[in-house]
C-alpha cells in the first residue's frame, strides 16, 4: 500500500462515500420503478411507485435522525459524566473539540467491562460520545486521544446522518421487495396483463422473471454496499483521528488492545453495533474480513494507520 | 426580448455565484479569527494554573528555591511579551521551565504520589495540549482560508475585497536542546 497522508485518504474516502451512496440510491429508485412497472405496465405508475418508496425513506430518515440519540443512549446503560467525575477524560474530549474547531460533545461512560466506544448525535451541535469503563480504564493517555478523536471524527464527517439514511432505504427496499413478491405470488402482474395489449407476452414474462429475480437478491445487495459503506466510513475516522491528533500511533495502540479482547458488549445488540469503534457482538476469531462486516478488520485499520505519514 | 431575458438570466447566475464566493470567504477569515482568539484563551489558563503548581510544589520542596523563581519569572515574561516572536520565545522558556518543575516529583516521591500534584500535572499537561491544539487548529483554518483565496476564480473576489493572507502560527522548537537559556 503507497505511502498516503491523511489528507489524501480523507478524499479518497469522500470519493468513494458518494460514489457507493449514490449507486446505492439508483439502485433503489431503479427496483422502485421496476416493481411499479410490473405491477402497472405503465412508466408512470412506476414514477409514482418509485417516487412514493423515496418519500417514506426520506420521511423515515428525518423522524431517526432528529429523535435518535436518547433512544441509544439509554439503551446502552450510559451515564453521563462531567469534569469532576473523570477529569482526564473530560480534558482529552476538550482539547480534540479545540482542534476540530467543534463544540464540545456531552460525554457518557457505559457500565460495562467490555471494551469499546461509540459517538451519536445528528450535528456537531448536538452530538454525544460514549466510552466503557473497560475500555477507559485501558488505555493510556495517548490511546484514550486515538479513539475519542475517531468518535469525534465520525461526528464532524455526518456519519450518523449516513448510516441512518442508508439504513432507512434499505428498510424500504426490503419492505417494498416483499409486498412486491407477496403480491406476484397472489397474481397482480398476471390481472393487468389481460386489460392491455396481448402482444408482446415473451418480453413481458422476461421483465416478471427478472423483477422477481432482482425482489430476491436486493436485499442481500443492499446489505452487502451498506457495509461496505460502513467500512469506508471507519477508514475515514481513522484518517480523521490521525488529521487530529496527527498522531497514528495512539489510536493503532488502542485498536492493538481493542483486538485482544474477546469479551461481548453485553448491552450491544445488532442494530447498535455499527456505531462502535470495532464490533461488539463478534468475537476475536470472527472479526476477520468478510462483505457482511461493518468494521474493516482491526489489523487492516492499523495497518493503515502506520502507514500514514502526516 | 428573447436575448434581453438571457441575458439578465446569465447575469443573476453570475452574481450569485459570486456573493456565494465573497460569503465563502468571509465565514473562512472568521473561522480563522476565532481560531486565532482561541489560542490567547489558552495561554491565559496556564498563566493562571501555574501559581497554584508552584504552592503544591513548594510544600514538599521548600529548598528548590530555584526552579520555581525560573517558573514564576518566566510565566510573567510570558504574560507581559509583545508581538507573536517574543511571545513565543517566553512561551518556550515557560515550557522548559516547567519541565524542570515536574522533574522534580522523580527526586520528591512524597511530592509524586500527592494527589493535588498530579491533579495539576494533568491539567497542565492537559493545558500544553490545548494550547497545541488551537494553534493547530488556527493553522488549519488559515490553510483552508488561503486555498479559498487563492484559487481560481475566487481570487479574482479575494483581490477586489481585500481578503489579506494569513500567516501561519510557526515558533521554532527548540528540539536539539537539553534544557533552554532561561536568561533574563
Amino acid at each position: 500500500m503507497a505511502i498516503e497522508t491523511y489528507h489524501t485518504l480523507i478524499a479518497k474516502n469522500k470519493r468513494n462515500t458518494v460514489l457507493l451512496v449514490a449507486c446505492f440510491m439508483l439502485f433503489f429508485v431503479g427496483m422502485g420503478m421496476l416493481i411499479g412497472y410490473v405491477w402497472g405496465r405503465d412508466m408512470l405508475f412506476a414514477s409514482v411507485v418509485a417516487g412514493i418508496a423515496a418519500s417514506v425513506a426520506a420521511i423515515l430518515t428525518l423522524t431517526s435522525y432528529f429523535g435518535g440519540s436518547s433512544a441509544l443512549l439509554g439503551l446502552s446503560k450510559a451515564k453521563q459524566i462531567d469534569k469532576s467525575a473523570d477529569p482526564q477524560l473530560a480534558n482529552v474530549v476538550e482539547e480534540l473539540s479545540l482542534a476540530a474547531g467543534l463544540p464540545m460533545p456531552k460525554i457518557y461512560l457505559i457500565d460495562d467491562t467490555a471494551m469499546n466506544a461509540f459517538a451519536t448525535g445528528r450535528n456537531p451541535k448536538h452530538a454525544s460520545v460514549a466510552i466503557t469503563k473497560g475500555l477507559r480504564s485501558k488505555l493510556t493517555r495517548e490511546e484514550l486521544q486515538g479513539v475519542m478523536a475517531h468518535e469525534l471524527s465520525h461526528i464532524r464527517h455526518y456519519d450518523i446522518l449516513y448510516a441512518t439514511l442508508i439504513a432507512v432505504m434499505i428498510g424500504v427496499l426490503v419492505m417494498l421487495c416483499d409486498v412486491f413478491l407477496r403480491s406476484m405470488w397472489w397474481g397482480a402482474g398476471s390481472r393487468r396483463r389481460s386489460r392491455r395489449r396481448s402482444g408482446g407476452g415473451g418480453a413481458e414474462v422476461v421483465l416478471i422473471i427478472i423483477a422477481l429475480v432482482l425482489a430476491i437478491i436486493a436485499p442481500i445487495l443492499a446489505r452487502i454496499i451498506h457495509m461496505a459503506i460502513s467500512r469506508q466510513r471507519e477508514y475515514l475516522a481513522d484518517a480523521g483521528s490521525v488529521a487530529l491528533t496527527r498522531n497514528p500511533e495512539g489510536l493503532a495502540g488502542a485498536l492493538a488492545k481493542l483486538s485482544g479482547d474477546d469479551e461481548v458488549l453485553e448491552v450491544a445488540n445488532r442494530a447498535t453495533a455499527p456505531l462502535y469503534i470495532v464490533h461488539p457482538i463478534k468475537n476475536f476469531e470472527e472479526r476477520s474480513k468478510s462483505v457482511f462486516d461493518t468494521h474493516p478488520a482491526v489489523g487492516d485499520r492499523i495497518k493503515r494507520l502506520m502507514s500514514l505519514t502526516t | 426580448m428573447w436575448v434581453l431575458g438571457i441575458i439578465l438570466a446569465i447575469v443573476v447566475v453570475v452574481a450569485v455565484a459570486l456573493i456565494g464566493i465573497y460569503n465563502t470567504l468571509v465565514r473562512k477569515r472568521i473561522r480563522c479569527q476565532e481560531a486565532w482568539s482561541q489560542i490567547d484563551v489558552q495561554l491565559k489558563r496556564r498563566y493562571d494554573l501555574i501559581p497554584n503548581l508552584v504552592e503544591t510544589v513548594k510544600g514538599y520542596a521548600a529548598h528548590e528555591k530555584e526552579t520555581f523563581e525560573r517558573v514564576i519569572q518566566a510565566r510573567n515574561q510570558a504574560i507581559g511579551a509583545q508581538g507573536v516572536q517574543q511571545q513565543a520565545e517566553a512561551e518556550n522558556m515557560l515550557t522548559g521551565a516547567l519541565r524542570q518543575l515536574f522533574a522534580l516529583s522523580e527526586a520528591y516521591p512524597n511530592l509524586k504520589a500527592n494527589e493535588n500534584f498530579s491533579q495539576l500535572q494533568e491539567e497542565l499537561t492537559s493545558t500544553e495540549n490545548k494550547i497545541a491544539f488551537s494553534r493547530q487548529h488556527y493553522n488549519d483554518s488559515a490553510a483552508v482560508y488561503n486555498v479559498a483565496r487563492e484559487k481560481f476564480p475566487n481570487n479574482l473576489i479575494a483581490g477586489s475585497f481585500g481578503f489579506e493572507k494569513r500567516d501561519y502560527f510557526e515558533i521554532e522548537e527548540p528540539t536539539h536542546r537539553e534544557a533552554p537559556q532561561v536568561s533574563f
